[in-house]
């Protein structure tokens, strides 16, 4: 290549690659570096004194004689969140995958149709979606007001602010991520390979289990990190569906930056979210090596 | 292809999967919608047509400054943020190049971390250069998640095109500049196009990442509702909420026949 022209092109890519690094690189190294500062007394950190406090915090109460005291209060945090965004992604998948088979079953003109059906609510503000459960799910909502008229129950549903509700709004949010990578994995589905196993006297089962789910596999991974990444660290879902007993990792980093005012602690709970995203995904890229990647 | 008529593609049960699946997508988006229209002020109980919660909504000032807001971060985002991600892309076409995989990495990055911790770092580091949360800061944070969204469709439509329409370009004299605004540029522009409305979408919906580094004079749309959702539910958020599906329903079918076009 000539030399001109590599400059050129670092000189096209450059713009881009300057504002992620400096705007998103850098910040997530700083914050790296505060977790393990000192917390301000009212927000900020003390810039220079060094503790490894935050994250002792996570396992560790001081009580009034300043010894460390095992409390799982964050633990319990952390471990609900793993819950909730493992069933969601256990759910979407169940569901997503049959949804994603019979879509590529259909002519192409069906197939765009479905397709533009699905992504309708992929590209809807997901502050809205969730919303739209509160008017479902609350006292006198929908599904309350129905079941009093069909006279299936009598005392009030008391669905909102359950870890149920949460669930539902985590299910619904992420539904559709599931679908559209498990499609683009199946869309190229080549329908001789079922023929042949037909012809071969493989059931519908034996067809499904041995050709179909491992073709899919690729985008059923993908679907499933697309569900779990942004469901562990969801923070509005549970804050307007779910009640205080149903705090997630993404109420309690927020909460660092208001109610709580502990930055460091903030800033260690972000950074061991992350550390977990990060090891999915190398497991991810490992696993799926030049298969394509998320993002392509 | 496939005969969908062939028994051995059928499979009724996911007929009935189907059904309920989009009524799970859907049910709740359409009551949101009925609900805007309805003249009762408990907000889920039917009484009578009305528009009277548009009407609140379109002469309430906070929500509309809150539109404005949400509109010029939304379009300078967008501007900003398709021009490089459409350098870049060009940049990235062509022989492979040892930056090429440290580049897909970062732009990889917005996509891959989760938002809230996006938000923290993002909030974290505007504090620490001493730049003052506002319009600015929840710009700056908007251009780069949306460069990815911008990226994708380019590059995707980029990896399809020709080379020997270039190589043509070239044997007729064209300068690489005159190649590029006569070939690459007209073929590239539904990837452009697609790419753009992708980030202006997302610059719109995003509340997380705003909801950290917007401070109090830059409140967005999002940012807005969630205040009001969280004092309690309205007819007005039904109606506000509405207006948001619309437009991203707009853009959405926008996109898609765009796309269907080419």
């Amino acid at each position: 290549m000539k030399r001109s022209s590599l400059v050129g092109r670092y000189a096209l890519i450059s713009p881009a690659a300057i504002l992620i690094f400096v705007f998103m690189l850098l910040p997530m190294l700083l914050m790296a570096l505060m977790s393990w500062l000192e917390a301000g007394q009212f927000g900020g950190v003390k810039w220079g004194s060094y503790t490894p406090e935050a994250y002792l915090k996570f396992l560790f109460d001081r009580d009034l004689s300043d010894h460390l005291v095992f409390n799982t209060d964050y633990l319990s945090i952390f471990s609900r969140s793993f819950q909730l965004a493992g069933i969601t992604t256990f759910l979407t998948l169940l569901t997503a995958f049959p949804v994603a088979f019979y879509i590529a079953l259909q002519t192409p003109k069906h197939r765009t149709w479905l397709m533009l059906l699905i992504t309708i609510p992929f590209w809807t503000n997901l502050l809205v979606r969730t919303y739209a459960w509160i008017l479902l799910l609350r006292n006198g909502g929908l599904i309350d007001s129905s079941l009093h008229s069909l006279g299936v129950l009598n005392t009030p549903i008391n669905a909102m602010y359950t870890p149920i509700a949460v669930q539902i709004g985590l299910v619904y949010a992420f539904l559709p991520f599931m679908v559209l990578p498990i499609y683009t994995s199946l869309e190229k589905l080549d329908w001789r390979l079922l023929e042949a196993a037909y012809d071969l006297y493989a059931n519908r089962w034996q067809t499904m289990r041995r050709i179909v789910i491992p073709l899919a596999a690729p985008g059923m991974v993908a679907g499933c990190i697309l569900v779990f990444v942004p469901a562990l660290g969801t923070f509005f879902i549970p804050e307007l569906l779910g009640g205080a007993k149903t705090l997630m990792i993404g109420n309690l980093i927020q909460q660092q930056f208001g109610v709580s005012r502990n930055w460091p602690f903030g800033a260690a709970l972000s950074f061991a979210l992350l550390a977990v995203v990060l090891m999915f995904m190398l497991i991810y890229a490992l696993r799926f090596r030049g298969k394509g990647s998320l993002t392509q | 292809m496939i005969n969908p008529r062939n028994p051995l593609w059928r499979y009724p049960s996911l007929g009935v999967l189907m059904v309920a699946f989009f009524a799970f997508l859907y049910v709740p988006i359409i009551v949101l919608i009925v609900l805007s229209f309805n003249q009762n002020q408990t907000a889920t109980i039917w009484t009578t047509f009305s528009f009277d919660w548009y009407k609140n909504v379109l002469e309430n000032p906070n929500i509309l400054r809150a539109a404005q807001n949400s509109l010029i971060v939304a379009l300078v985002a967008t501007v900003v943020s398709t021009v490089f991600a459409t350098m870049a892309a060009v940049g990235m076409a062509g022989k492979a190049f040892k930056a090429q995989n440290a580049f897909n990495g970062l732009v990889g990055l917005p996509l891959l971390v989760p938002e809230i911790v996006t938000a923290v770092a993002s909030l974290l580091f505007f504090l620490a250069i001493g730049l003052e949360l506002g319009l600015t800061t929840v710009i700056i944070a908007h251009v780069v998640f949306c460069i990815p969204f911008a990226y994708l469709p380019i590059r995707a439509r980029l990896e399809g095109l020709d080379p020997k329409l270039l190589e043509a370009a070239s044997d007729l004299y064209a300068r690489p500049w005159q190649a590029f605004a006569r070939v690459t540029l007209p073929l590239l522009l539904p990837g452009i196009v697609s790419g753009a409305m992708l980030a202006f979408i997302t610059s719109m919906d995003d509340f997380v990442i705003t909801f950290f580094v917007a401070g109090a004079g830059a409140t967005t749309l999002p940012v807005y509702i969630f205040g009001m959702i969280r004092t309690g539910i309205s007819p007005e958020v039904n109606a506000i909420s509405t207006l948001l599906f619309a437009a991203s329903l707009v853009i959405v079918m926008l996109s898609f026949f765009i796309s269907q076009k080419k």
